[in-house]
């Protein structure tokens, strides 16, 4: 059966858009910032696994192990020194700056990189799949995302809400006057759940180089796709997110089996259906 | 020597000055209480001292150095905790996170869960439910437990019994023993002179951001206190 | 009895000396501009037309986000479909091109209407990103449209390019000065709106979306108006803009950097929620385009980060920082209390 075949292949989709997904959860979840310059962090990721892979000669799974700690940095410093200085009552500057910061980071990889498209080849992994049924076979890479896009989740479920950390990224979140006066330095915790983040957008960014092809401009629909897995799956709630991200897929490849010039459209028609009907989301935290 | 020294503190939000010229001395052990009506300035004196408003550093002397620049999050690993106005507690906590975030700053000392829960039994009970599920006088338990949690060598109580029945009030004030008996200096903000007076070892009342009176509880006449609260 | 004797020293005024003469100063402008078709050359009318626009869009996208506290980052969502209801209304519908230009506003606006009752479903940054998926949703729908070309999109037939005018100069005077028009029109409106006691409910709203309710301010219905007004001079501002480009393209039509980025740091560097800040901001644009036209993307590079920095470091603009230096207000909306004895 051909849908039988969709329906799997969107769900695997789906673990890549939920982990696109997470980060933006994250961020507003913990210091109420929407990144619009999300997406173009994935791409940035992707570029600096290939610089990696293509400079020290490393397999792409691999050049997780730099570029991972790689951007947990620039996520603390980027927040520490220059978003954190944006926050407060008013929404516009952390959304101006973010914006700013996306056309500028689209431009700069535009004048390094050139427009070319680029992918990161995993070798014989690339086309490596498992055969459940005659009709029914599964890509070993797309496999190896989606179990990741899950395993995120689940450990930043788990960071949340059963460590120390998690336990002051909600308490800052919930009251960052008090959470300061329990010794919490909020520059810094903001600056770590922004770290976390971007070490999520890492992996996303090198698993994105690796299923397609990328360039310097893929970022903005990158964001679409983890703003509206996070919108669908209701906000603050990461499980929700993750079926956010799988409905997302599901839609896309469903969109994709019609026609292929469909795929994109029908997963931002869901969305919006969804967003008039259930604008809360399907799975909303019920505190809130 | 004296615990806590506050030398000609002022402070505001913004245009709006609430205190001029705060002077207040603290010895070690000591239980001292400031009343005074709305808008004395009393909250605004302990959020000063908790860090939370910035001051000049000598403003402020804890054990003989200045902190009066400090950051509420450095005021508490040098031992002050204030337990808020309005008791602020984490609504997506649990009672037992709650406690546990006040332990954040990992300052070693008498305090740990367990004590907690034999200063307030039914905390133990409700550990499990979200902070602001309790009742007013449960949630002033763990806002209380939360400050003791960090160890602190200074209590500050903002407005502790604050929209609290008074048998509830009791209650609370029942466990101020046993946290004085660990030689825990403490500073109370109380609307209720009588209540103030009872637990205190000396008084001091705010009037329009001034101290417009100092003394013992059992030295200072009623007329005194209706001047200084008042200012008839 | 005394305090209405103080009372009569003040009175309201929202004009001031320096408001008087900008008034002069623009009226001379104005007529300096109405002069420009005849003795300049075709590369300047080109910029002054690309200027129009440019200030056009910068006013709408202020008047959203500088005053009605709506910020959109899918401004390009009208601009093409104003582009494409031009092709469609003047290929399909003989209609005038220039009347077509106007016609398609008002397409436009209708459309904004149950986008609006859609992405008013997303507050502050998710109604930013919302307003994005929107404009994606158009530009995807149109490649799909192969009547209008598709994904490489299509050119305006000859026939029709004749009808705006029968020379090439003539044409080009007739899109001048509709885009003049147009750029008048729009920073007319904003004043007007701003005057009028729907300003002060705008800036209401602004301020506190709390305050302004319980005070009986309709913030569904003013937001709604404004968003829609703002998205039919968008639109129209688009079809002139595919009329002078005289071809059409979903990407070139829904262009976020074109359309909405751009715009966005003109009105962010000249001055957020302000009419003198767009003016400054476009000026500034041109100006940084041109000196850095050799270096391809750069600009918007240059542009973005002079953006960021301004949002941190000065966040009311450079019309914000001049007019308090130099308490300048050009286009007066404020009301302002000054003491009888100041006034002449």
């Amino acid at each position: 059966m051909d849908w039988v075949n969709t329906i799997v292949q969107g769900v695997l989709l789906g673990g890549l858009y939920a982990m696109f997904a997470t980060g933006l959860s994250l961020m507003f979840g913990i210091m109420r910032l929407v990144n619009i310059a999300h997406g173009d962090f994935i791409v940035l990721a992707s570029y600096l696994a290939l610089v990696v892979v293509t400079s020290l000669g490393l397999s792409p799974l691999i050049s997780l192990v730099i570029v991972v700690p790689l951007m947990f940095v620039i996520g603390y410093v980027l927040q520490r020194y220059l978003l954190n200085k944006t926050l407060g009552d008013d929404i516009l500057p952390p959304l101006l700056v973010t914006f700013g910061m996306s056309i500028i980071l689209q431009n700069v990889l535009l004048e390094v990189f050139s427009a070319d498209s680029q992918k990161l080849s995993a070798g014989a992994l690339d086309i490596a799949s498992i055969t459940v049924s005659d009709q029914l076979s599964v890509g070993v890479m797309p496999l190896i995302v989606f179990i990741s896009g899950v395993a995120i989740v689940g450990g930043l479920q788990f960071l949340f809400y059963k460590t120390e950390l998690g336990r002051a990224f909600r308490a800052t979140s919930d009251d960052q006057d008090t959470a300061r006066l329990m010794g919490v330095n909020n520059s810094h915790i903001f600056a770590l759940a922004m770290a976390i983040a971007m070490a999520v957008v890492a992996i996303a960014g090198v698993f994105l180089a690796m299923r397609t092809n990328f360039d310097p401009t893929v970022g903005p629909a990158r964001l679409l796709y983890g703003f509206e897995a996070v919108i669908i799956g209701g906000l603050g709630s990461l499980w929700g997110t993750l079926a956010g991200g799988i409905i997302l897929g599901v839609a896309q490849a469903v969109g994709a089996q019609i026609d292929p010039g469909w795929q994109i459209m029908t997963g931002h028609i869901v969305f919006l259906v969804i967003l008039i009907f259930r604008p809360r989301g399907l799975f909303p935290r019920s505190v809130d | 020597m004296s615990k806590l020294k506050i030398q000609n503190l002022t402070a505001g939000y913004g245009d709006f000055q609430a205190l001029f010229g705060i002077d207040l001395e603290l010895n070690a052990k000591e239980t001292v209480a400031i009343i005074g009506s709305n808008g004395a300035g009393k909250s605004t004196f302990m959020r000063s001292i908790a860090g939370l408003l910035k001051n000049t550093p000598d403003a402020v002397q804890f054990k003989g150095e200045n902190i009066g620049d400090l950051p509420a999050n450095k005021v508490v690993e040098k031992g002050i905790a204030l337990v808020p106005e309005g008791r602020r507690l984490f609504p997506s906590l649990s009672v037992e996170e709650n406690l546990l975030m006040g332990a954040y700053s990992k300052r070693k000392g008498p305090w740990n869960l367990n004590r907690i829960y034999e200063l307030f039994p039914i905390l133990k009970e409700k550990r499990n439910n979200p902070g602001t599920a309790l009742s007013g006088g449960q949630q002033q338990m763990v806002a209380i437990g939360r400050a003791l949690m960090s160890n602190p060598e200074l209590l500050l109580c903002d407005e502790i019994s604050l929209g609290l029945a008074p048998t509830t009030v009791k209650d609370i004030y029942k466990a101020f023993p046993a946290i004085q008996e660990d030689g825990t200096t403490v500073l109370v903000v109380e609307q209720d002179i009588n209540q103030a007076m009872a637990v205190s070892d000396r008084i001091y009342c705010f009037q329009e951001g001034r101290v417009s009176l100092e003394g013992k509880p059992g030295e200072v006449s009623k007329d005194d206190i209706k001047a200084a609260y008042f200012g008839m | 009895m005394n305090t209405q004797m103080k009372t009569e020293q003040f009175s309201v005024v929202r004009n001031t000396t320096t408001s008087r003469g900008a008034a002069v100063v623009t009226a001379m402008i104005l007529i300096a501009l109405i002069s420009v078709p005849f003795w300049a050359g075709r590369a300047d009318l080109r910029m002054i037309i690309e200027f129009a626009y440019y200030l056009s869009l910068a006013q709408m996208w202020n008047l959203l986000a500088g005053y009605a506290g709506l910020v959109s980052i899918g401004q390009q969502a009208f601009v093409g479909l104003g582009g494409y209801m031009l092709f469609v209304l003047a290929i399909y519908f003989n209609v005038p091109p220039i009347m077509a230009v106007f016609l398609s506003g008002l397409i436009v606006a209708l459309f904004a209407i149950p986008t609006a009752l859609t992405v008013f479903r997303l507050r502050g940054a998710y109604f930013a990103i919302g307003t994005w998926v929107v404009a994606e949703v158009y530009r995807l729908g149109f490649a799909q449209v192969t009547t209008l070309g598709g994904g490489s999109g299509q050119s305006l037939p000859a026939s029709i390019v004749r009808e705006i005018g029968s020379g090439r100069s003539e044409r080009e005077m007739i899109i001048y000065f509709t885009a003049l028009f147009i750029a008048v029109a729009s920073i007319g409106l904003v004043y007007w709106l701003l005057r009028s006691k729907h300003g002060l409910s705008l800036t209401a709203i602004r301020d506190s979306e709390a305050a302004s309710d319980s005070l009986g301010v309709d913030i569904f219905k003013t937001k709604l108006a404004v968003y829609v007004i703002s998205a039919g001079i968008t639109g129209v501002v688009g079809a002139l803009i595919f009329l002078q480009k005289l071809r059409i393209s979903p990407d070139a039509a829904f262009n976020l950097q074109d359309w909405t980025a751009a715009v966005i740091f003109i009105v962010v560097i000249g001055g957020i929620g302000t009419i003198e800040g767009p003016i400054i901001g476009t000026l500034i644009y041109f100006i940084l385009r041109g000196v850095l036209a050799d270096y391809g993307s750069v600009y918007m590079i240059v542009l973005g980060v002079v953006a960021v920095v301004m949002m941190l470091k000065a966040p009311q603009g450079v019309w914000g920082f001049l007019s308090k230096k130099y308490d300048l207000h050009l286009f007066p909306v404020h009301r302002r209390l000054k003491a009888k004895d100041e006034l002449e």
